[in-house]
């Protein structure tokens, strides 16, 4: 019945037409082109497996160094590869403190930071302070352990008299902190600003007074997001290594003051590998295993930091 | 295999199905387009008229969940087949979209990159002239070919547009719903653009303007939801029988509908 | 009628007492972030300039009863022929060339660094010379006591010859011209390898990539990528390009002898690895905002897909990916571990000639400047931060000015 409504028009004469090639001709330039960039694309592949292949087998080789177990280098508490003492803890701990005292910093800091600018400031106020948060992001962590052990350092020993050491877990923590502020801040500005304008006309409109609205609707519809920001800047945290090498000290120190120099996992790698370090000895092989254990703590939370990230825009977009 | 016959509709739907995903948007289009004729698709918002047009060119392609069953002959030639590349398809069938969006370059690259970039070897000036008379926008922008595309009017956009492909030189164009960014002179100019042009092309458009449906087209077909929201073709035939004795009470409640 | 709702005054009063409590607390914690960003640059100003206590080895101004800057070069030859040894000078010859063909400025050189060695015998922060000359002077007259010939001078560590002289191991002799040198070297390499594999990666990933397996493992890999620590990329320049491929980056390939992996080229592509992701997301977001009306049109006239992303999309989002590399590029500029892991030394006095040089390079001199205990080498080191933050301040400012033209000309 539906074929009776369709009329097939008459064809009229269209006089003569251009002879037509639809087919496809091999098109050699775009595919090569096409090659090319596939190429640079799997480039961040092999990158990924060049670290995983490296990293794991100068690994390998570390583990089967004579007297070197999985079990001794995760419980001893003396971290001398070239004499034999194979345990990593005191790295670890002080690699913790650091990025605790980090965190103490930059968590509070930048999440305050971030409300002000979301919630508060006037959007002429936010262009002018963004900016200048983010100079703090583009400053080189080198510089920032110039900071730490000619100013932070002096500052603490002003505080806390000749217990500090020169060289201390403490000050290196809290510029590291200072460094992680903007990251923290502005991830957690991306989230509190992805927050429908609508949800806070609700909450303005039952009553709530703008600090009731940020703290108890913005921030928990936020609050993946944030987190997120937060897991990012520990990873962050414990890969830094210019400021904890300059500032918190050469030498592993099984300690939990955090007033004593202590060496943490990159400020080890990066003392080591300074001098020429002979290719196979401990020492050489070493920096790879606490390489793999850097990546890996590294990965996971990037990882885990990247599915809140995608679960909070989920619901918002 | 090269056609040199004139023995065929300009293209023609045979059980056409097209899907995003799983979702079917349109159903059993059987539609032949008469050559150097207007035809108008018109229809309900979301009916898949815009999906129809776009199939006809391969513009669909670029949507990763598209999918057609069926087959859409070109003069007889079927567009989907394994061999055919896109390209070729649409050198041969333009297209004029909804928002004018020339590109972001000067008024006579804007006409001559399309003949360019498809091997063009005459001379580009007198192309690019002549394409804009053919649009009816040389007398207003003769004196400022260097201006930004972009600097136009909408409606100048909307012709730029059109002279951009007609100097790729196709046979058919393809027009979504070319006039609903424009006033109602400027939609009125471009429908006598579109009459002039049907002496050399075969146009189709998609409209949401009966008037204009009613008035600038030859044929007309009209484009429904069903109830699985589907789009399928109700009516087709010539212009003036869809709107003056329609044969369907669907058709006939949209147009009176809009009249009212 | 009693409203149930309406809360006494008093209730009321404190919730916007508590509101304005924390709206200082917001604010004052954006404050920190402003105040720790002057510390940090008041710290390095404060070193960068002073005053200087300086005693010579041989008083510079009894070598010929005049200033050094008023001799002739044979007078300055003479000088060095007087005072140094034999072997000494068949050193310096050997180093630098016969004496008399040598400028002014280069034989004034020599004769501050192996004749009169200015030694500095105190430096003193900008701070302290500004607020407390007081308490300098009566120090000085102190060490004057004791030795007579004490030069005191107000020194601003960056100088012109700071900027030109190579490393020395004294402070007041030491330069930035081969770190930077070396920088540039490395940075070039950096952009040569990083650039046209990362944009053409965004443009893979955007423009041609179909949502499959594979291409979905290579977009989260480069975002993952973008998080893994600086010094584990060191660590993969180093197994990679400085050991298994180092017949290639030493340059013994192409008949260089006698040298290792720990060249320029290993630092350069290890900084390409390391800002590849960066450069890729942010070009991929450049491409991104291309409107997509722009290829429909494209394709519309028959155009190919590279025909359209050769003509439209790239010269479209060409300022964008132009902010992200610069971007990208500043961030390699300031790395320091990754080239502390491929051998950066900076012992190294020679200018780099090529990609197969040793290196140094200027966060390298920062860092081993800043981990003496001397204090002047702590103002050496601000002065070489100064002009690394200013290298990077300029970077910034054309990103910020190419990222406005590119929102003006999208409006
Ligand atoms: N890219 C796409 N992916 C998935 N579904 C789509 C896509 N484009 C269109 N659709 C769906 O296909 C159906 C038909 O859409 P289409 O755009 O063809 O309608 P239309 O008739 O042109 O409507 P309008 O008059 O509003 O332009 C709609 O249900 C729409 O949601
Ligand atoms: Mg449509």
């Amino acid at each position: 019945m539906q074929k009776e409504l369709i009329t097939h028009p008459p064809l009229a004469d269209a006089g003569s037409i251009r002879a037509i090639h639809l087919k496809k001709k091999p098109r050699l330039g775009e595919m090569f082109i096409q090659g090319f960039l596939f190429f640079c694309g799997a480039v961040s592949i092999l990158t990924t497996l060049g670290i995983i292949y490296e990293l794991g087998k100068e690994s390998l080789l570390f583990f089967q160094m004579p007297g070197v177990t999985l079990i001794e280098f995760f419980t001893r508490t003396e971290w001398q590869p070239t004499i034999g003492k194979f345990g990593v803890l005191p790295l670890v701990t002080a690699t913790l403190m650091t990025t605790f005292f980090a965190m103490l910093v930059a968590l509070p800091l930048g999440l305050s930071a971030a409300i002000y600018l979301s919630e508060y400031a006037s959007p002429r106020a936010r262009s002018i302070l963004k900016p200048i948060l983010e100079i703090l992001a583009g400053v080189p962590t080198v510089v920032y352990g110039y900071f730490a052990l000619t100013t932070m350092t002096p500052f603490l020993r002003l505080l806390f008299g000749d217990q500090v050491q020169v060289y201390n877990t403490l000050s290196a923590g809290l510029v590291m902190g200072i460094m992680i502020l903007p990251l923290v801040c502005s991830m957690s500005e991306d989230a509190l600003s992805a927050v429908p304008q609508s949800l806070r006309e609700a909450a303005y409109g039952l009553g709530g007074t703008r600090l009731e609205t940020a703290l108890q609707v913005v921030v928990p519809a936020a609050l993946s997001g944030i987190i997120a920001a937060f897991i990012l800047a520990i990873s962050r945290a414990i890969g830094e290594t210019m400021i904890v090498a300059l500032a918190a000290g050469a030498g592993p120190n099984f300690t939990f003051n955090p007033f004593l120099s202590a060496e943490t996992l990159t400020g080890y790698i990066a003392r080591i590998s300074g001098g020429d370090v002979a290719y196979d000895t401990p020492d050489y092989n070493s920096i790879f295993a606490i390489g793999l254990l850097l990546f890996g703590a590294t990965l996971l939370l990037n990882i885990l930091s990247r599915r809140l990230v995608a679960r909070f825009r989920e619901v918002y977009e | 295999m090269t056609h040199e016959t004139n023995n065929h509709y300009a293209i023609e739907t045979r059980g056409v199905n097209l899907y995003y995903g799983n979702f079917r948007a349109v159903k059993d289009v059987d539609l032949q387009i008469v050559p150097q004729k207007i035809t108008a698709i018109i229809g309900p918002s979301g009916c898949g008229k815009s999906t129809v047009l776009r199939s006809f060119n391969r513009m669909n392609d670029f949507v990763p969940s598209f999918r057609m069953e069926g087959e859409i002959l070109f003069h007889g030639q079927n567009i989907y087949a394994e061999d055919v590349d896109p390209v070729m398809v649409r050198q041969r069938i333009g297209m004029v979209f909804q928002k004018p969006n020339p590109f972001p370059k000067s008024i006579y690259e804007n006409v001559a990159w399309g003949a360019r970039i498809n091997g063009y070897k005459g001379n580009l000036d007198e192309l690019v002239e002549q394409t804009l008379r053919d649009a009816a926008l040389w007398d207003e922008v003769k004196d400022n070919l260097k201006k930004s595309g972009l600097s136009l009017s909408g409606g100048q956009q909307q012709r730029l547009c059109i002279a951009r492909a007609l100097a790729v030189k196709p046979e058919i164009i393809l027009m979504d719903e070319p006039c609903s960014a424009l006033d109602p002179i400027a939609t009125l100019k471009i429908e006598e653009l579109m009459r002039e042009l049907s002496r050399q092309y075969t146009i189709i458009i998609v409209t949401h303007n009966m008037q204009q449906a009613a008035r600038a087209s030859d044929y007309t077909a009209f484009f429904t939801m069903d109830d699985d929201r589907a789009g399928l073709m109700v009516e087709y035939g010539e212009t003036h029988q869809i709107f003056t004795n329609p044969r369907d009470q669907r058709t006939e409640d949209y147009i009176t509908g809009r009249f009212g | 009628m009693n409203n149930i709702f309406t809360s006494p005054r008093s209730i009321l009063a404190a919730r916007h007492a508590r509101g304005k409590f924390w709206r200082g607390v917001f604010f004052s914690s954006t404050l920190i972030g402003l105040i720790a960003l002057a510390a940090l640059i008041l710290t390095i100003l404060n070193r960068a300039a002073g005053l200087v206590v300086i005693t010579d080895a041989v008083d510079r101004n009894s070598l010929a009863g005049r200033p050094l800057t008023e001799l002739t070069r044979p007078e300055l030859v003479t000088i060095l022929q007087d005072h140094l040894t034999r072997t000494r000078l068949r050193t310096l010859e050997r180093n630098n060339g016969p004496l008399d063909s040598l400028d002014e400025e280069t034989l004034i050189n020599l004769v501050m660094e192996q004749v009169v060695k200015p030694t500095i015998r105190k430096s003193y922060t900008l701070a302290e010379t500004l607020f407390q000359r007081a308490a300098i002077e009566q120090e000085i007259a102190a060490m004057r006591a004791e030795t007579p010939n004490l030069q005191v001078e107000f020194r601003s560590w960056l100088n012109p010859g700071f900027l030109t002289r190579s490393m020395s191991a004294t402070p007041e002799l030491a330069g930035v011209r081969t770190a930077v040198l070396g920088s540039l070297w490395i940075i070039a390499i950096t952009i040569l390898v990083a650039f046209p594999i990362g944009v053409g990666a965004a443009i893979y990933l955007e423009e041609y990539a179909s949502e499959n397996r594979v291409n979905r493992i290579i977009q989260t890999n480069i975002d993952n990528l973008a998080g893994v620590p600086s010094i584990v990329y060191g660590i993969l320049g180093l197994a990679i390009f400085v050991r298994t491929l180092s017949h290639l980056t030493s340059g013994a390939v192409f008949g260089i002898q006698g040298s290792n992996g720990r060249t320029i080229l290993s630092a350069g592509l290890t900084m390409a690895l390391l800002i590849l992701p960066i450069l890729i997301i942010n070009a991929q977001e450049a491409i991104r905002a291309v409107p997509a009306s722009l290829r429909q049109a494209s394709y519309g006239l028959g155009a190919t897909r590279w025909q359209t992303i050769w003509h439209h999309v790239l010269p479209n989002a060409l300022p964008g990916i132009l902010t992200g590399t610069i971007l990208a590029i500043s961030r390699a500029l300031g790395e320091t571990a990754p080239l502390i892991l491929v051998g950066a030394s900076s012992l190294i006095n020679k200018d780099p000639t090529g990609v197969f040089s040793f290196f140094t390079a200027l966060p390298i001199q920062i860092y081993n400047w800043t981990a003496r205990p001397q204090p002047e080498f702590r103002n050496i080191a601000a002065a070489a931060i100064l002009v690394l933050l200013v290298v990077l301040l300029s970077l910034n400012s054309v990103a910020i000015v190419l990222r406005n033209r590119l929102s003006k000309r999208g409006t």
